[in-house]
């Protein structure tokens, strides 16, 4: 199993104004696991569509198995033995399984023996399948089990995976892993694109670190130790946020009873909540993706409305109440999607600044916009909050995901909320404004308010929380101090009962 | 090969350069079709937009372009808002009949009174009645979910047999020998929208026209409801999430323009009309959508544009007497203007960019 | 006021006759919505198909060639539509009203000699032995050949749409057209046929009206059809199945009104006429509390990024 079975010479990628890839060059050999390690927007995902076919290099050559490899479009990828899993799924929620699978394959043989097929690998590789369930039905670890069964049944000799483990609880991980591995075994190469250095430790035989579109180097990661691989992927050492240990306060959020329908099709319903936090305390909620966190954070931020007494905010229901008038009495949020739910696309940064901070910034008279209060908070919050644009009269989709993250979060913080509910506020950030995110909640929380940080990622969650809980399947677990859960116990929690079931091999 | 690109954001640009385009683009694709008909295309298209304006008879023409350009640009404001909160009111030509209905009912009803009241009072009923005309599909998407487009667009074809069954029915003049039609109101001076100024064209819709440009240029660029009506538009989860009620936004934003589109039918029926007859709607309510989408939405731009459009159906009639060009010319002229409008509008928010096809 | 005048056969006769329009052209939009598409034009293109088709069928005397072109004129309109929402990314609402009020403006136009005129006849296929079952055979078997094309159409977009792999295809761009670009699938060339397609239908439903329902040419003469069509969709919940029921129903209530009409009921012929709009608009209220069968992609804009 040492013949190079992909190599890559001098990729390169332009887009106007940024470079996503320059001149990388490395190789993968058969049976390997092979990561591409980098931040946020390092140009990974980048890269791996130039594999796959999605978009075509600017420069560069690539060669499969020792001949030239060129391909114009997925398809010719996929004939060529090179399979991809995606980070965001490719998949068709009113469609079944099968469907779906058939939808990924070059020439599907009849629903039926496909279903058999599916079954078959399905259960080879320990990732238990109905090829007639409806995907938008499924859990996301479900649906991932769903594109990796896609993916095998055409026997794929280059088999990507785009950040998998980003939708799964560690048991399931776990169980990628082993699957992973068997598939090495079995002398397929696995390109592993991730983050997350523990991972890549444990699977990975060799690494490659892209930092800016550029290949930074090259490493063993069993032989390398996690802070060297974080030090070339980020370039140099940052401040880890701190500032714990604050004294609780007064019961600020109290969720009792909090039992809604999803308005959307595929959403799932939030099953009797109950939770308090109180003034200083950070409550971390974790979850899998797609286990009722658009919804809570809907309910709390006054979207969705409830029985008025199922949120109260310092003993006062506001259940019934809409975002305005929550906002008016402290209850501020910050949803996750930052482009079309917390701010307008193509509205400036000053219209996007009166969206919420109409109410509490004064920037209303008798029902009139006061456009130059509008504007000089939106530049506040630009200050304050270190945003990187050219000013306020910048249309919101021309900032990148971290600035705008910033500005979001930002506009919320500088309001002085009573309580704050932010849902994934460092998703698809780079690494320096995820810090100065994370450091302004617990500042935040320092000066008194009550914040709940909704997120699916764990590091961050254990960053922040002083106490824990997670969703799963809309219903909300116990809650218990941060400091003292392993991972394994989070694992527990995220997972629930319900998931165990399934995951096991 | 060609690529697009999105623009970080819209071009100003080009937001103000893709009428003017569209306009030309439309002059020389309709002056091909003119050709095509056996006409000399330049001398159909300066007929159309040289002749009302500075042609010999434009003393006549001018004042046309008021009359003809003020439902157009009442309708169209109303549209406007509605069009820029993602709400698709295209039922204005159903609302506009039955505002003329309901106002010329009040004046047909209260006739041979003679009382300074009588005018006004048709105003608030038309209003009325294209508002509540507007409010059937704004109720039913309200309450049900029922698509605004198709309800509003069905109730078109009602409010036009409804027209017909008033005009041959209920309304039908006591003293007009049988004729279909109702008395006109021309004749009556208490009902009738006469000139304010004789000779100018100016009558009380143009006021109302000018009224509801205003008014609505305010509301979209000052007042918070109006920051809410794009906002709902561009990013509708975003709105929710700022707190804008979308069903109280539907009532409003089709509320309003069924209210104008009323006024509109109302001052057309008591003034240039006269009287309720079964051919009384010529589309108006159709064109209004080109003018809305013409003036970019944007208030100012619809008083253009509707202005642009009284100048087509004037410069149209005169084309069809003097050079015999079919009148279905210029609704088809008037079509391709909106199509041409929305492809130049590409540039608004993309770049076309060469992309090099070698692949190394 | 004489009801005993109504003949219950030749009332459902012609009710099959008065659906088929509305059925073609729905069964065509179905299709395009399905890809994801919402073409608000159909009565745009079916207006230029009712001229198209009435003005070939007169000058050749063939009413086949006729319907041919009807298609071929209702594609070609669609063609605009396609090249604006596709290519120049153009919000398909907007292009849709844009496309009506360019087709009825260009039917009026192109429709100026045919006022008044005859157009040839559409022979009824006269099917030996089962056309001289009673009731039945009238009902069922004495219709032309378009009539079946309908019925034959919404089998097999059905059966296209659920068994094939096209079929599938399609679906799947409607439901997610970036998860279906990732797959390599081409979204817009798709849809361009999809359009098409739903254009050539709309064509050929306009034919029928002005060549064989009415049977005459005048302007506007489609009068809401394409919108009836429109609604039928949200009607069907996207299932072709669904359309054929709800064009019987309309059909139904259109032959109905003018037969109460004919008989001389003693209510103003307008309100009769109001019918089928407000029946329209009744069901339309009805059905919308099911709105989750929608395809998801429906009217939005696909730009390949990268």
């Amino acid at each position: 199993m040492t013949t190079t079975l992909l190599e890559i010479e001098g990729l390169t990628k332009g887009y106007p104004g940024v470079v996503a890839n320059d001149d990388v060059s490395f190789s993968i050999r058969e049976g390997e696991v092979h990561a591409l390690l980098g931040e946020n927007g390092a140009g990974k995902s980048t890269l791996v569509k130039m594999i796959y076919g999605l978009v075509r290099p600017d420069a560069g050559q690539m060669h499969l198995q020792g001949s030239p490899y060129r391909p114009a479009e997925p398809r010719a990828a996929r004939a060529a033995g090179v399979a991809m899993v995606f980070q965001h799924f490719s998949l068709f929620e009113a469609l079944s399984v099968a469907e779906n699978v058939a939808l990924g394959m070059e020439t599907a043989p009849p629903q039926r023996q496909l279903a058999a097929r599916i079954r078959e690998v399905s259960e080879t590789y320990g990732l238990p399948l109905d090829p007639f369930r409806t995907v938008g039905d499924l859990s996301a670890g479900e649906r991932q089990r769903v594109e990796i069964v896609r993916c095998l049944l055409q026997e794929p000799r280059l088999l990507i995976m785009d950040e998998p483990t980003s939708v799964l609880t560690p048991q399931e991980v776990d169980i990628l892993f082993q699957t992973l591995r068997k598939l090495a075994a079995e002398g397929v190469a696995i390109l592993y694109i991730s983050h997350k250095l523990d991972e890549i430790r444990a699977l990975c035989d060799h690494a490659t670190i892209l930092r800016q579109g550029r290949n930074v180097g090259t490493c063993v990661p069993r032989e390398t130790s996690a802070r060297g691989m974080a030090e070339m992927m980020v370039g140099s050492a940052f401040a880890a946020p701190e500032g714990r240990g604050r004294a609780a306060g007064e019961v600020a959020l109290d969720v009792s009873g909090l039992s809604l329908a999803s308005p959307r099709a595929f959403g799932t319903p939030l099953r009797n909540i109950h939770f308090t936090v109180r003034a200083g305390e950070i409550l971390g909620i974790g979850g899998v993706a797609g286990n009722g966190q658009d919804e809570l954070l809907a309910a709390l931020s006054g979207e969705l409305a409830s029985p008025p007494g199922a949120v109260r905010l310092a003993g006062v229901p506001v259940g019934a109440s809409g975002p305005a008038a929550r906002r008016r009495a402290g209850l501020l949020a910050a949803p996750e999607e930052r482009l079309g739910h917390a701010a307008a696309p193509d509205m400036s940064l000053t219209e996007n600044a009166l969206l919420t901070g109409a109410q509490r910034e004064g920037l209303l008279s008798r029902g009139f916009v006061r456009w130059g209060a509008a504007r000089s908070f939106a530049r506040r919050v630009i200050d304050a909050f270190d945003v990187r644009t050219p000013g306020p009269d910048t249309a919101a989709r021309a900032l990148s995901g971290g600035n705008l993250q910033k500005f979001v979060i930002g506009r919320e913080v500088l309001q002085r909320p009573t309580v704050l509910v932010a849902n994934q506020p460092t998703w698809g950030v780079d690494a320096a404004a995820a810090a100065a995110i994370r450091q302004a909640l617990l500042d935040l929380a320092a000066q008194g308010a009550a914040v709940v940080c909704i997120s699916q990622d764990l590091d961050e969650l254990m960053q922040v929380s002083d106490r824990f809980c997670a969703l799963n399947e809309g219903r909300l677990s116990d809650i218990r101090p941060a400091s003292e859960m392993s991972v394994e116990e989070i694992g527990l929690m995220m997972g629930g009962a319900h998931g165990m079931e399934v995951a096991h091999v | 090969m060609l690529r697009l690109e999105r623009r970080p954001q819209p071009s100003r640009l080009w937001t103000w350069l893709a009428p003017l385009l569209a306009v030309l683009a439309t002059m020389v694709a309709g002056g091909l079709l003119f050709a095509l008909l056996g006409k000399n295309p330049y001398e159909a298209v300066a007929t159309i937009f040289w002749e009302p304006l500075f042609g010999e008879f434009a003393s006549y023409y001018r004042p046309q372009l008021l009359v003809k350009g003020a439902p157009l640009v009442l309708i169209g404001i109303g549209l406007g808002l509605g069009f820029r909160a993602g709400i698709w009111n295209i039922g204005a030509e159903g609302q506009y009949i039955v505002g003329a209905l309901t106002g010329a009912g009040v004046g047909l009803a209260v006739y041979p009174l003679d009382a300074w009241f009588v005018f006004p009072l048709m105003v608030i009923a038309g209003a009325l009645g294209g508002w509540a005309w507007a409010m059937i599909p704004a109720l039913l998407k309200v309450r049900f979910g029922t698509n605004e487009i198709l309800v509003s667009l069905m109730l078109v074809y009602v409010a036009e047999e409804l027209l017909a069954a008033m005009a041959l029915g209920p309304m039908k003049n006591p003293e007009g020998m049988g004729f279909p039609g109702s008395r006109n109101l021309q004749q009556y001076p208490a009902a009738h929208n006469a000139e304010i100024l004789t000779g100018t064209g100016m009558h009380w819709g143009v006021v109302a026209a000018l009224i509801a440009v205003i008014f609505a240029y305010v509301l979209l660029g000052r007042h918070i409801l109006g920051y809410h009506i794009r906002l709902s538009g561009q990013a509708p989860r975003a709105a929710r999430f700022a707190g804008v009620r979308p069903a109280r936004l539907v009532l409003t934003c089709l509320g309003i323009s069924g209210a104008l589109a009323g006024l509109a039918g109302m001052f057309e029926v008591s003034g240039p009309a006269g009287q309720v007859s079964i051919d009384f709607n010529v589309g108006y309510g159709f064109t209004a959508i080109i003018v809305a989408f013409l003036g970019r939405l944007h208030p100012a731009g619809i008083a253009l544009a509707g202005l642009l459009m009284a100048l087509t159906y004037i410069g149209g009639e005169i084309a069809q007497s003097n050079l015999g060009l079919p009148a279905a010319a210029i609704q088809m002229f008037q079509g391709m203007l909106l199509f041409f409008l929305l492809a130049v509008d590409l540039f608004t928010n993309f770049r076309v960019r060469l992309r090099k096809t070698e692949v190394a | 006021m004489d009801l005993s005048s109504i003949n219950p056969v030749l009332l459902l006769a012609s009710l099959i006759v008065a659906a088929t329009p509305i059925l073609v052209a729905a069964i065509g939009e179905l299709v395009v919505e399905r890809a994801g598409v919402l073409n608000l034009g159909v009565e745009g293109m079916m207006i230029t198909g009712a001229i198209c088709g009435f003005a070939v069928a007169v000058e050749t005397g063939s009413p086949a060639l006729g319907f041919l072109a009807a298609a071929a004129g209702g594609a070609a309109l669609s063609g605009l539509f396609a090249a604006l929402t596709q290519f120049a990314l153009a919000n398909q609402v907007a292009s849709g009203l844009a496309l009506t009020l360019f087709g009825l403006g260009l039917s009026s136009l192109m429709g100026q000699g045919y006022v008044g005129v005859k157009p040839p006849a559409t022979p009824r296929l006269d099917i030996p032995l089962l056309g001289d079952i009673p009731v039945l055979g009238r009902v069922v078997f004495g219709h032309d050949l378009v009539v079946y094309l309908g019925l034959a159409l919404v089998v097999v977009v059905w059966a296209w749409l659920k068994f094939t792999r096209a079929g599938l295809v399609l679906r799947a761009v409607g439901e997610n057209h970036d998860a279906a670009h990732a797959l390599g699938y081409k979204v817009v060339r798709l849809r361009l046929l999809a359009i098409g397609f739903g254009g050539a239908c709309a064509g050929l439903g306009g034919a029928y009206i002005s060549l064989v329902r009415v049977p005459q040419w005048t302007e506007g003469m489609t009068a809401g059809a394409g919108w009836i069509a429109l609604a039928l969709v949200v009607f069907a919940s996207w299932k072709p199945g669904r359309v054929l029921l709800g064009a019987w129903l309309f059909g139904g209530v259109t032959v109905l009104q003018l037969n109460l009409q004919a008989a001389g009921i003693a209510i103003p012929v307008e309100y009769l006429s109001m019918s089928p709009y407000l029946i329209t608009i009744l069901v339309l209220v009805i059905m919308s509390a099911d709105r989750s069968r929608a395809p998801a992609s429906l009217g939005r804009i696909f730009h390949a990024s990268g």
